[in-house]
């Protein structure tokens, strides 16, 4: 086993991983290492080649690999050391990180560590879809893969189950490659992908959405051959009847992403059974000091901007936890009340202007955002449209933190 | 007055721009909260535009596939044609950021450049 010290160990190279190491390095940690399973860095954004990304933070829509290009370019003009080809086994309490890569088995002793592993897709298992278990049945971001980084044919006919992001853009990239694009299936009776990619990647091609349906069989043996859709009632059970068999050769799934946790439940980490993420204070450390969590592994972002954003806090408060900068106590809690999905961070201090983080449970138009301590309102905010596809932030300035034991976030109706 | 409703693409926050009009001209935009906003329900009621990103072959490079993208918009009844060309068109390793794959597409004074850097293998 080889062994090695940092200062701040990053786990992950994606958006959160390069920005959380840029953000350490740049807040006076010197020695930073980031450590990624890919062959590159870049992450997820090495396949979304599509345009939209960093109009918060550059000003400009860019393509994934471009946004992530300026970070890697930063990487290298500050020499931030990363190993490809690395994959974590195990992060521990006491933060050491085993890592197995072509150069043999490390453990590396860290002074911070910064978890940004980013999520996975649901796949056809997580959802009991039934039917026979032939070819042709892909995630969205696998197709995504062998389409953009492969340039494979993945199929002729798709049907894609799930209105998420990624599925509407795999409907649009499809169409574009010659493929047909059948249908868009979303159980829920709205879509949970960004109006915005309704609009170009749906009503730009003509491709229908079905709301409050769902496959409910897969048919063929050796490749898909037809799916089968019904419409579903308010409790999302199939209703007799409705069933149409739709052939196709190929489905595609897009039905919601997890945060990759599995390392962190193993170190002993709380986890937030809502977001599937970390409990983190405003620092986004989470519950053992010196292991800090940001991006997709602490809660599934809607914009990568964000999660950039989100990352440099984690730096910088990896970097000051490695340099042994004393911590405020963290002791006002925040809680999702009537209509809130969750609220991010979970911890506050009250020392500092803080953003906080939250999505809704169902859409809506024209209400209130309302900020309370239990007793007191804070602030409200007016919303002429919310979304659980769009994260909402809202900063808390310092002295409107003064005095709080908690805070809890509530949606009501403006009228 | 007759009107029609867009949502904007151009940011995450997807307005619902809503356009009072008659014949050709508008007459109202409301709902757009910035200015891209209302630039682009102009254009889209009158020519829609849209930036198109697909890949293509790269020759000797690491990775088989360099991202390409539109250098601007080109009208939206010309995205089946611009494919089209798209797919013959191969690049030479090492490609870089901003590197055309197509000049001038379809005539259209627009270039098709690479979104990735893709190193000689």
């Amino acid at each position: 086993m080889i062994r090695k010290t940092v200062d701040v160990a990053v786990v992950g190279g994606g958006p959160a991983g390069l920005s959380a190491a840029l953000s350490a390095k740049k807040n006076g940690a010197a020695n930073v290492l980031i450590i990624e399973r890919g062959e590159n860095l870049g992450g997820i954004l090495n396949q979304c080649i599509h345009e939209g990304f960093g109009l918060e933070s550059f000003g400009v829509a860019l393509s994934g690999p471009e946004y992530m290009q300026r970070f890697i370019d930063d990487v290298e003009k500050h020499r931030i050391p990363y190993m490809l080809d690395s994959m974590v086994l195990e992060v521990s309490a006491d933060k050491k990180i085993i890592v197995s890569s072509k150069e043999g088995l490390f453990e590396i002793t860290s002074k911070s560590i910064i978890l940004c592993m980013g999520c996975r897709e649901r796949t056809r298992g997580q959802i009991l879809t039934p039917g026979t278990r032939p070819a042709g049945v892909y995630t969205a971001g696998a197709a995504q893969n062998f389409i953009n980084l492969k340039g494979y044919r993945i199929g002729e006919k798709a049907v894609i189950l799930g209105s998420g992001d990624i599925g509407l853009i795999m409907a649009r990239r499809l169409t574009l490659e010659g493929s047909k694009v059948l249908a868009v299936a979303e159980i829920l009776p709205y879509s949970s992908g960004l109006p915005r990619n309704m609009a170009q990647c749906l009503d730009d091609y003509g491709i229908p959405l079905y709301l409050s349906h769902t496959v409910t069989e897969i048919h063929g043996k050796k490749r898909v051959e037809a799916v089968t859709l019904a419409q579903v009632d308010e409790r999302f059970k199939p209703i007799a009847g409705t069933e149409k068999k739709i052939e196709c050769d190929t489905l595609l799934l897009s039905v919601g992403l997890v945060p990759e946790n599995e390392l962190t439940r193993k170190a002993g980490i709380l986890i937030d059974e809502q977001t599937a993420g970390a409990v983190v204070d405003e620092d986004l450390q989470t519950s053992i000091p010196g292991i800090f969590a940001c991006g997709n592994v602490l809660h599934v972002h809607d914009v990568v901007d964000y999660v950039s954003l989100e990352a440099e806090r984690a730096g910088r408060s990896a970097a000051e936890y490695a340099q042994g900068k004393e911590k405020k106590p963290q002791t006002i809690k925040t809680t999702p009340g009537e209509g809130i999905r969750y609220v991010l961070p979970h911890q506050l201090s009250a020392d500092s202007d803080v953003k906080l983080s939250m999505r809704v449970m169902a859409p809506a138009r024209n209400v209130k955002l309302i900020l309370s301590d239990g007793d007191r309102v804070i602030k409200t905010l007016m919303k002429t449209r919310v979304n659980p596809a769009e994260m909402i932030q809202v900063t808390l300035k310092k002295n409107e933190l003064a005095g709080c034991k908690k805070i809890i976030v509530m949606l009501q109706n403006a009228k | 007055m007759p009107n029609k409703k867009y949502v904007c693409i151009i940011c995450p926050n997807s307005c619902e721009i809503d356009v009072e009009y008659s014949g050709k001209n508008i007459t109202k935009i409301s709902g757009q909260t910035c200015k891209k906003g209302e630039e682009y329900t102009r254009k889209e009621f009158t020519s829609p535009e849209r930036g198109l990103t697909t890949s293509v072959p790269v020759h000797g490079g690491t990775i088989p596939l360099v991202s390409v993208k539109t250098s601007k918009t080109i009208p939206k009844e010309l995205i089946k044609d611009a494919m089209a060309e798209i797919s013959a068109a191969r690049m030479n390793a090492p490609v870089k950021i901003g590197d055309p794959a197509i000049k001038n597409i379809l005539g259209t004074g627009v270039d098709i450049v690479a979104t990735k850097n893709v190193p000689k293998k």
